[in-house]
């Protein structure tokens, strides 16, 4: 079974000419099959530990291990973290101009799979994925995140979930900016995947809307750089009813804001 | 209204639009056109047309100091049945008639080749076959004059193939009849060391079609001037572009269009990739649309992908309209990077760098390769890119 370990894991960001520290020892195990959802108020860190564990260059990795089934996800690339089984789906993804949905993705595929898929059973895969995403198939003739929608850019994200099929998911602010329909939609898709018993998912929300749709099994409340408490369900219940007063009272957040850096 | 516009890579251009009593494309010139190099005082660097050219670099074509050797440029045509090929002198009267230079290394090209090569494709042939001109640089220097003449109606497809090292000045003529149809492609994909300075003159007939495709990988300096004029009403001129700026590379493209007959078409679009210090690419697209030109429809468009820190672009429109009554005038230019953040969205879905930066390239030009309409030159092109693409990783 996949495992997902990370080991107080400290994290720094280059800004202003000076060396910020986000994460903060950040202790986290996330096993196939598993759904973790990191709750925390904005700044907190909950994005720089996504992008952290893609890969993105603008993090220095202070300390820490993480590991993925035994491997060290850190010293490899990342597009080398992609083929090991690690999926982000991102707050803001990136326009690619001139690259096709339908190019891009066979790429992305092959490159996952290690083959190129057989041309025809992939057509048939990706129009049926489009379609349970509500995605229209002229869709896939156009350019990777050009001029998409808030919620088509999101609908695009899950639709790669579902083709890449990682042993571990992060999704970063999934539900950010989508209305109840997309949120619905998209979150079906999460589900899809995670029925598949095959998928460790790290949910990272700021809000609770997303868990009536996605049930996690596991709940951290993340502050400061740091989780500071882990629960069950139950612990977004209290979350939803009381907010992030009591995790955050005594001074401002270090780290504030850091994630609106990225994207 | 030819104002400065250099800009770092990354940024946009947007060009100008000017509404003119009388042209400026032509008074901002540093003198009137002319066959005789006599005519153009030596350039020191500042004038509009030489602003961006590293005149240094030129090896003396600029000057009067570079004369030709005997080793220059060895110029073999093949061409399909039907096809006149001829050498004649320098008073053959096909000689000049498309255009006449507008700078002074064009004009010293024309002052200085001995022999000119016209192609003649008579009236109403149409060849199934394209012509091929190569000319191989074999280390020297060269000037040189080339006519092609299509009578009226005959239809053809010509490839004008640069290879090899060479500083080379050379004018190329196309004559189109009316109701002819020439697409002609000047590929430049010369050594890293090579000069090339050229002035390319398209004179259209009533109703005929040119398409020229002019496609730059090589050479250490490429500096060609695209000029179109139509003879009679209902021309059309498509011209396409397509270059990939390496370090240390200068490659510039000035282009012009002189929409000087009613109701003619002119659609230019030019783009780029550059990656490496040095690496500097230049595009100017002046179109000029006179009072006489009522109904002109005219597009220009300019795109760049930098690809890496150290490439420079300097992209340049300029619109000139001196009537109002058309069918449409529009330019655009743009220039991206390709960034950071593209390339880590690519790789975390396992794309290797080398495979996403091929991808974002590939199809950045992918339309334009398509409008070019002839397989083998596109089969070419890309295997070019790649192989640049390769080479950089």
């Amino acid at each position: 079974m996949a495992t997902l370990e990370i080991r107080d894991l400290h994290v720094s960001v280059e800004a202003d000419n000076a060396t910020k520290e986000i994460l903060k020892g950040v202790d986290l195990t996330v096993k196939q099959g598993e759904t973790h959802a990191i709750m925390g108020p904005n700044g907190s860190g909950k994005s720089t530990l996504a992008y952290s564990l893609a890969g993105h260059p603008k993090y220095t990795i202070t300390s820490g291990t993480v590991t993925l089934d035994g491997e060290d996800v850190l010293a490899m690339s990342v597009d080398e973290r992609a083929r090991a089984g690690l999926f982000l789906a991102m707050q803001y993804p990136v326009e690619v101009p001139g690259v096709s949905v339908s190019n891009f993705l066979r790429t992305s595929a092959t490159a996952i799979r290690g083959e190129a898929p057989k041309l025809r059973t992939w057509v048939k895969e990706v129009k049926e994925a489009m379609e349970r995403l509500n995605m229209d198939p002229s869709f896939a003739e156009r350019n990777v995140n050009e001029g998409f929608s808030g919620g088509e850019k999101k609908r695009h994200e899950i639709l790669q979930l579902e083709l890449l099929k990682p042993k571990i998911a992060i999704l970063d602010e999934t539900d950010s900016g989508l209305d109840v329909d997309a949120l619905r939609i998209v979150s079906e898709g999460v589900n899809r995947v995670r029925e598949s018993g095959e998928v460790g998912t790290m949910l990272i929300t700021h809000y609770t809307r997303i868990l009536r749709y996605i049930k996690p099994d596991h709940v951290h409340v993340f502050s400061a750089g740091r989780i500071v408490e882990s629960g069950g369900p139950e612990l977004a219940d209290k979350l939803e009813n009381e907010g992030y007063e009591s995790y955050t009272k005594g001074g401002p957040v270090s780290g504030a804001n850091s994630e609106e850096d990225v994207a | 209204m030819a104002e400065a516009q250099n800009l770092p890579a990354g940024s946009t251009t947007a060009g100008s639009i000017a509404v003119a009593a009388e042209s400026t494309v032509a008074t901002r010139m540093s003198a009137p056109p002319s066959f005789d190099v006599a005519d153009f005082p030596v350039p020191h660097g500042r004038e509009e047309e030489w602003r961006f050219t590293p005149l240094e670099r030129l090896r003396g074509l600029h000057d009067g100091t570079a004369v030709a050797t005997g080793d220059g440029v060895r110029v073999e045509v093949e061409a399909p049945e039907g096809v006149t090929v001829e050498t004649v002198g320098r008073d053959d009267e096909r000689l000049g008639k498309a255009g006449t230079p507008v700078d002074r290394i064009a004009a010293q090209a024309y002052s200085a080749f001995e022999k000119a090569s016209v192609v003649t494709v008579p009236k109403e042939t149409v060849l199934t076959e394209p012509v091929r001109i190569s000319v191989h640089g074999q280390g020297g220097t060269a000037f040189g004059h080339q006519v092609i003449e299509l009578g009226a109606f005959a239809e053809a497809v010509v490839v004008i193939d640069h290879t090899g090292d060479a500083v080379l000045a050379a004018n190329v003529d196309y004559l189109l009849g009316d109701g002819a149809k020439l697409t002609v492609v000047s590929i430049q994909d010369w050594d890293d060391s090579a000069v090339h300075v050229g002035q390319h003159n398209a004179l259209i007939g009533r109703d005929a079609h040119f398409k020229s495709v002019v496609v730059t990988f090589g050479g250490d300096l490429v500096r060609l001037h695209p000029r179109v004029t139509y003879a009679a009403t209902g021309g059309e001129a498509e011209l396409f572009g397509l270059y990939f700026t390496e370090q240390g590379q200068h490659q510039e493209h000035r282009l012009f269009v002189d929409h000087n007959a009613p109701h003619c078409k002119s659609n230019v679009a030019y783009k780029g990739a550059l990656q490496g210090d040095g690496a500097h690419a230049v595009w100017i697209g002046d179109v000029l649309i006179r009072a006489a030109a009522e109904g002109t429809d005219t597009y220009e468009m300019n795109r760049n992908l930098v690809l890496t820190d150290g490439a420079r672009v300097d992209s340049v429109p300029n619109l000139e309209i001196e009537t109002g009554e058309i069918a449409g005038a529009g330019h655009a230019s743009a220039t991206g990077r390709f960034d950071d953040e593209q390339l880590f969205y690519l790789m975390a879905r396992g794309i290797p760098e080398i495979e996403a930066r091929r991808l974002v390239v590939r199809g950045f030009f992918a339309e334009l390769v398509q409008q070019i309409g002839l397989p083998d030159v596109e089969e070419r092109l890309i295997t070019k890119i790649e192989a640049e693409l390769e080479a950089s990783l």
